[in-house]
């Protein structure tokens, strides 16, 4: 392990350790009362998720386009971490939901949209488990379909109407409330680097793996 | 024949929702409100408490967070294990 990772991992170790005290000592919002304290992880995993949809995205135009092959050790990577962010995002969601909006979903633009992000890198996973040689390409083409989805996420709460806060809530969070939501955000942002390099790192030694015994057969 | 069974079905159907209120009228009793009526504060029994949807949205992460570290990790380890015995078998 690098000396990177080693200081990136004591300093997200640190950070989640300490963000439930600053939760914790967040106030109360006007009309949500306790339950909109679940935006402090929420946001920082829906953020996360639309990130990890990019770099597979970005990974799978450098593998189809630029015939980087080690570029599909990162889109395998970001495509599950896309899953476990997405996971988080669409459940944390609908349980701040029930509270403040009454239900625990509506089929809105910018949940529907999310929910089909999550469901590519879900395909996605799958076919990479069981779609057996020449997946990688086919994933790609999935991955750079999700990575087109990004885009339309993030606005739709501003064109539709929603019962979703728009994306203006968060530059004009009162200090109070905006200093424990960035310390979440840094803090899901290193995580994220780490599980990457991690995940990516696996593959490399699967890869590494494979030539050996493939080298061991010839001999 | 005929129309005293008419009239007896009638009689039967018309029965269960006027006796209430012609019971009703005599005790003084007052009626039932006809719609839906408003409330300014629900009751607290009423109201979505909201720790345990906390609860819930933190616990899972904070489980999802550690579940998928661990199981990178053992991943991760049982690779290198592999790859190790591998090329110390080849040297």
């Amino acid at each position: 392990m690098t000396r990177s990772m080693t200081v990136m991992m004591g300093l997200a170790a640190g950070m989640f350790a300490v963000a439930p005290f600053m939760i914790d000592a967040a106030p109360y919002e006007a009309t949500m009362g306790l339950v909109y304290k679940i935006y402090f992880f929420h946001m920082p995993s829906a953020w996360m998720f639309l990130t990890a949809a990019v770099t597979a995205g970005v990974a799978s135009f450098r593998l189809l386009f630029l015939k980087r092959p080690r570029a599909d050790h990162w889109v395998i990577a970001a495509a599950e971490l896309a899953v476990l962010f997405g996971a988080f995002t669409l459940v944390t969601g609908p349980l701040w939901a029930r509270k403040a909006w009454g239900v625990w979903w509506v089929w809105d633009a910018r949940l529907t949209s999310s929910l089909m992000l999550f469901l590519i890198f879900v395909a996605y996973s799958l076919l990479r488990k069981y779609g057996g040689p020449g997946s990688d390409k086919l994933g790609a083409g999935l991955a750079l379909f999700g990575m087109a989805n990004v885009p339309f996420i993030y606005v739709s709460v501003n064109y539709w109407r929603t019962f979703h806060p728009p994306t203006s809530v968060v530059p004009t969070l009162p200090v109070e409330m905006g200093i424990p939501l960035w310390f979440c955000v840094v803090a899901f942002t290193l995580l994220f680097v780490i599980l990457l390099r991690l995940r990516a790192r696996l593959e490399h030694q699967r890869e590494r793996l494979e030539a050996l015994y493939l080298a061991e057969d010839d001999i | 024949m005929r129309m005293r069974l008419a009239v007896l079905l009638v009689v039967l159907l018309i029965a269960p929702i006027a006796l209430p209120s012609v019971a009703l009228a005599k005790e003084g009793q007052s009626q039932p409100p006809p719609d839906f009526v408003p409330v300014e504060n629900a009751p607290a029994g009423e109201q979505i408490p909201a720790m345990p949807l906390l609860g819930l949205a933190y616990g899972f992460i904070w489980v999802g967070m550690f579940g998928y570290v661990w199981s990178i990790a053992r991943r991760l380890q049982k690779v290198e294990a592999e790859l190790t015995e591998l090329e110390s078998r080849k040297s």
